[in-house]
């Protein structure tokens, strides 16, 4: 056609992908939630990003924030309640080659699935770990989480929670092996944007803590913080991620944090009285563990016969 | 030795078709590698050969207790060999106290040939020697023929530290006593001690030698025992079940093991860690049960089917994932190696308890495919059977096999592996958009699978019930339908089944019907009752769910149906035990349920395999009570 050669014509075919190849089904979500905002980051993320569709896979657990495979246009597992992150390490494991994205909530990752969320960071597979924090178990209506503040009401404990909350970060910053740790409130797109993207671009397990609102069980946690934006306190830097000058309008309390700094991130993580929003650390050299579990994918039938043989060999007699 | 010395020794020494050999010592003396060498040496002379560990009951008990008798039990013969036997003829003791257990096993029998040292005689201690004396005058009261031989001091005059050593001086002995070749058995001394130096390769073989010519004179007896006939130009491997799973993993070209450590299971993912990258593979070792099916699972997802092996309690957490993979259609080999059950129960001993759990263990309706393997042999190919079933039927395999096929060695045909047994390359073509996910055949519930890569395949899978497009639906239709369709792939399976064969006639007075490891057994004593003029035959089940078909018909040829397993049942004659509230084992409850068949059943739960022995006396006692 045109007289184009067959090189000419393979770049008239080159894919471009739209947003509207990563949309999957309507995102049911309550009005308000502060998970339509994240689906809307990776949305647009993954088209920038021009990642091929059916090279990603979305995986979860189970919880309203575990929805998000549905609603994407990817590969994904739906799985089971705590369990994202183990079917995801299966799936990177002898494919390293797939982009995969863990969409899990506080119940999920910081409760029933607390073995493998500690054990996840500790692989470091290159996966991008997105928590959705509501401080709430949102799906089964409003029982205690692991991240409920003391003393917040719920169903579970209408009196108030009755343990102090457990610190995500502190925890995920003393892990071993940890390579990337982000915070970010659902409520800064430009900033839950350039997070994610940070967390994706990571050669390793981008863990992100959003804090996310629900307003119809856990309102009144959020709206403090949203009433409080001081409490925030935005960390920058020049090895940081770039910050939109409308972020730094919205967040007024900045400081600068290199992100190489595993103790400064530490030290900001434990401190109760500012919430932390930008990354906290980032090791692009930590150890992978697909770099071990992806050995010999690429041996052929042939080869792989012939170690056969040499092990059947041994016990002949 | 000479090869004219074999043939003298032959000459004189006694000619029997098979025998009973025991090891027992302390655990950590080095029994079990001179019985599996000796059983290693015996199979390469063409003998029958099965080994079994006697494994103490704690990791380091005390010496000199009861409870620590470790060893191993090696039964050759002029035939197949295909389980342990009942009692053994002759046997090798470092101490006294170990032959206790195994006397309470029921082990030993009169006219049993006890080797002991008898350094005990001459303990500092006196009340070990005092202890020396009373088993001695005991045993010999219980009629086993007791020589006392200075083992000990007699390796001392070859190693300073006869406590490493001894082992293979009793291998020498063995040797000269069944009439063994000292070359084969030098020859599996060199393989077994490779990566360590010369020397000790070389003490080695000076100890065999000693041992040999310690035997020679001081026995005054000597066996022989004839070949197989029928071997010539076949080549075979020895190995254990758990061994033969890990070639089973490989045979079938799976990449991944995802496990976490469970006896007796693990063994099997130690050799394969030992190799596996050989064949391009990877053991994961993850952080518990869950997990590793999780992994296992995700791998699968991704198009690269994977093995997750395990023991009871880690099948009991293993439950909800692979309620997940029946849901979303994932295949998935999963490898149970039976262990006494309940709760943490018997780690390192066998049971038959899993089978029930196994088919029904997950809450809502969850069709799988459920096999099991009878011999070590089938150790090997059923995994390379199960990962082809999982993935033309799109679901998860259970294949269990247990401790007793886990460490039981045994002679077998080497398989000649092709590049049909392994696993295709993974699917990368495009896939139709017009295809849903679940493009369900309802003739048959098969359906092809989308594989993460394909252009056009993307689907969620999702545990929750769902319609063909993968869409999360609740409605009363789609929910029929998804259990419709999953549980129509064991129907389309059986359908491709046959009868199982019965062994012996085909009618009769009794049937009895086993599963797993107990064949061997349960045939040896049919084939005992036939030849006493029973009308007795049997019939061994590999395919548990879905059953394997004409059972029924099979059934009405015989007067009795019963089964004979290694887990629990209520004893009719036990206290409160009605017909109506009796418990049964495992297989009859499946079988009962599945044919109308009023199935008896006897099984015991003692840790141990069944011996043919025992299996004999039920069969004649149940045959009497047909009589009356
Ligand atoms: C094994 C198991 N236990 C319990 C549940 C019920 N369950 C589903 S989601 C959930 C909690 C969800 O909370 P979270 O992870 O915070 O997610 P959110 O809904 O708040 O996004 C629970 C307890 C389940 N599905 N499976
Ligand atoms: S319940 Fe809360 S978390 Fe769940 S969808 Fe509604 S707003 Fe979002
Ligand atoms: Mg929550």
């Amino acid at each position: 056609m045109f007289g184009m050669n067959a090189d000419w014509s393979l770049e008239v075919f080159e894919r471009y992908f739209t947003i509207g190849d990563y949309a999957g089904g309507e995102a049911r979500w309550c009005p308000g939630c502060g998970d339509h905002g994240v689906l809307t980051a990776v949305h647009k993320l993954l088209r920038d990003e021009q990642v091929p569709p059916e090279t990603t896979v979305c995986v979860s657990g189970i919880g309203c924030s575990s929805r998000l495979p549905h609603y994407m246009g990817t590969f994904g597992l739906h799985g089971l309640h705590g369990r994202a992150l183990p079917l995801a390490c299966g799936i990177k494991s002898r494919r390293p080659e797939l982009d995969v994205w863990v969409s899990t909530g506080d119940g999920d990752c910081f409760s029933i699935g607390t073995a493998h969320w500690i054990h996840a960071i500790r692989y470091n597979m290159d996966m991008t770990l997105l928590v959705f924090d509501n401080g709430v178990y949102g799906l089964t209506k409003k029982q205690t989480s692991p991240t409920s503040p003391l003393g917040f009401k719920t169903n579970t404990h209408p009196g108030g929670a009755i343990l102090p909350p457990l610190n995500p970060l502190t925890v995920t910053l003393g892990i071993t092996n940890v390579s990337f740790v982000a915070q970010v409130v659902d409520w800064s797109p430009p900033l839950l944007y350039e997070v994610i993207k940070a967390a994706h671009r990571h050669k390793g397990t981008g863990f992100v803590r959003i804090i996310q609102r629900c307003p119809v069980y856990a309102e009144a946690l959020s709206k403090s913080l949203q009433n409080d934006p001081d409490r925030i306190l935005l960390l920058q830097h020049e090895k940081g991620i770039p910050i939109d000058p409308s972020v730094k309008r919205q967040f007024a309390n900045f400081i600068d944090h290199d992100p190489s700094d595993l103790s400064a991130a530490r030290e900001l993580a434990q401190d109760q009285s500012r919430v932390p929003v930008g990354v906290l650390y980032h090791n692009p050299d930590a150890p992978r563990y697909e770099m071990l579990s992806s050995k010999g994918v690429e041996f052929t039938a042939k080869k792989r016969l012939a170690g056969l043989n040499a092990a059947l060999d041994r016990f002949t007699i | 030795m000479e090869a004219s010395q074999v043939v003298e020794a032959a000459l004189q020494a006694e000619l029997i078709h098979e025998h009973i050999v025991e090891i027992v010592s302390d655990s950590g003396e080095g029994a079990q590698k001179a019985g599996q060498t000796f059983g290693s040496v015996s199979a390469r002379m063409g003998n029958g050969v099965w080994t079994v560990e006697i494994i103490p009951a704690e990791i380091k008990p005390p010496a000199r207790s009861p409870a620590g008798a470790s060893g191993i039990r090696i039964r050759l013969g002029s035939k197949q060999v295909t389980n342990m036997g009942d009692q053994a003829d002759l046997v090798v003791a470092f101490n006294e106290q170990v032959l206790y257990s195994r006397i309470a096993n029921g082990a030993y029998k009169a006219g049993t040939v006890l080797l002991i040292d008898s350094k005990w005689r001459e303990d500092p201690v006196a009340e070990v020697q005092a202890q020396y004396n009373r088993a001695l005058v005991e045993f010999r009261e219980n009629g086993l023929i007791v020589h006392e031989l200075p083992l000990e001091q007699a390796c001392r005059e070859i190693t300073p530290n006869p406590l490493v050593g001894k082992n293979m001086f009793v291998l020498g002995m063995l040797c000269r006593i069944y009439s063994r070749d000292l070359d084969i058995a030098r020859n599996e001394i060199a393989t077994i001690f490779k990566r360590k130096s010369d020397k000790v390769i070389e003490i080695n073989h000076l100890l065999l030698q000693a041992g040999y010519d310690f035997a020679r004179d001081n026995l005054n007896f000597q066996f022989q025992i004839p070949p197989q006939s029928g071997l010539e130009g076949k080549r075979f491997i020895v190995t254990n079940g758990n061994t033969a799973l890990g070639l089973g993993v490989m045979a079938a070209g799976m990449e991944l093991v995802s496990m976490y450590p469970i006896t007796p299971a693990t063994s099997a993912s130690h050799y394969l860690a030992d190799v596996f990258h050989e064949v391009g593979g990877f053991v994961h070792q993850a952080e518990d049960e869950i997990a590793a099916i999780a992994f296992a699972i995700g791998s699968s997802f991704a198009g690269k089917t994977a093995c997750t092996i395990t023991s009871g309690p880690g099948l009991a957490l293993k439950t909800e994932l692979l309620a997940l993979a029946v849901m979303g259609e994932i295949p998935l080999v999963l490898a149970v190696v039976q262990r006494g059950g309940p709760s943490t129960g018997l780690p390192t001993k066998v049971e038959q308890g899993d089978l029930l759990a196994s088919i029904f263990g997950e809450p809502g309706d969850a069709p799988k495919v459920v096999v099991a393997a009878a011999t070590i042999e089938e150790c090997l190919h059923f995994v390379v059977m199960s990962r082809r079933l999982a993935e033309t039927f799109r679901t998860p395999v259970l294949l269990l096999t247990d401790a007793n096929l886990a460490t039981g060695q045994q002679p077998y045909p080497r398989p000649e592996p092709s590049h049909e047994w392994l696993a295709p390359h993974i699917d990368q073509t495009d896939w139709d958009p017009n295809v849903p996910p679940y493009d369900w055949d309802p003739e048959t519930g098969l359906s092809p699978r989308p594989i993460p890569g394909m252009v056009g395949g993307h689907y969620v899978l999702t545990g929750l019930a769902h319609t063909n497009e993968s869409k999360v639906a609740y409605d009363s239709k789609s929910n029929q339908l998804g259990c419709d369709m999953r549980s129509r792939k064991m129907a389309a399976l059986a359908g491709t089944l046959k009868p199982p064969k019965v062994y012996g006639d085909p009618e009769g007075d009794l049937l009895v019907v086993g599963w797993g490891s107990t064949l061997g057994a349960i045939e040896e004593a049919v084939d005992r009752a036939r030849a006493q003029g029973h009308k007795v035959s049997s019939l061994h089940l590999r395919f548990l769910s879905p059953l394997e078909p004409g059972l029924k018909e099979i059934f009405s040829h015989f007067r009795r149906v019963m089964t004979v397993e290694i887990n629990y049942s209520d004893d009719l004659t036990a206290p409160l035990i009605t017909p109506e509230n009796r418990r049964f084992s495992q297989l009859a409850w499946l079988l009962r349920a599945q044919t109308l068949v009023d199935v008896d059943c006897w099984s015991v739960v003692l840790g141990a395999p069944l011996q043919p022995g025992m299996i004999h006396q039920v069969l004649l006692r149940r045959l009497e009570s047909l009589e009356g």
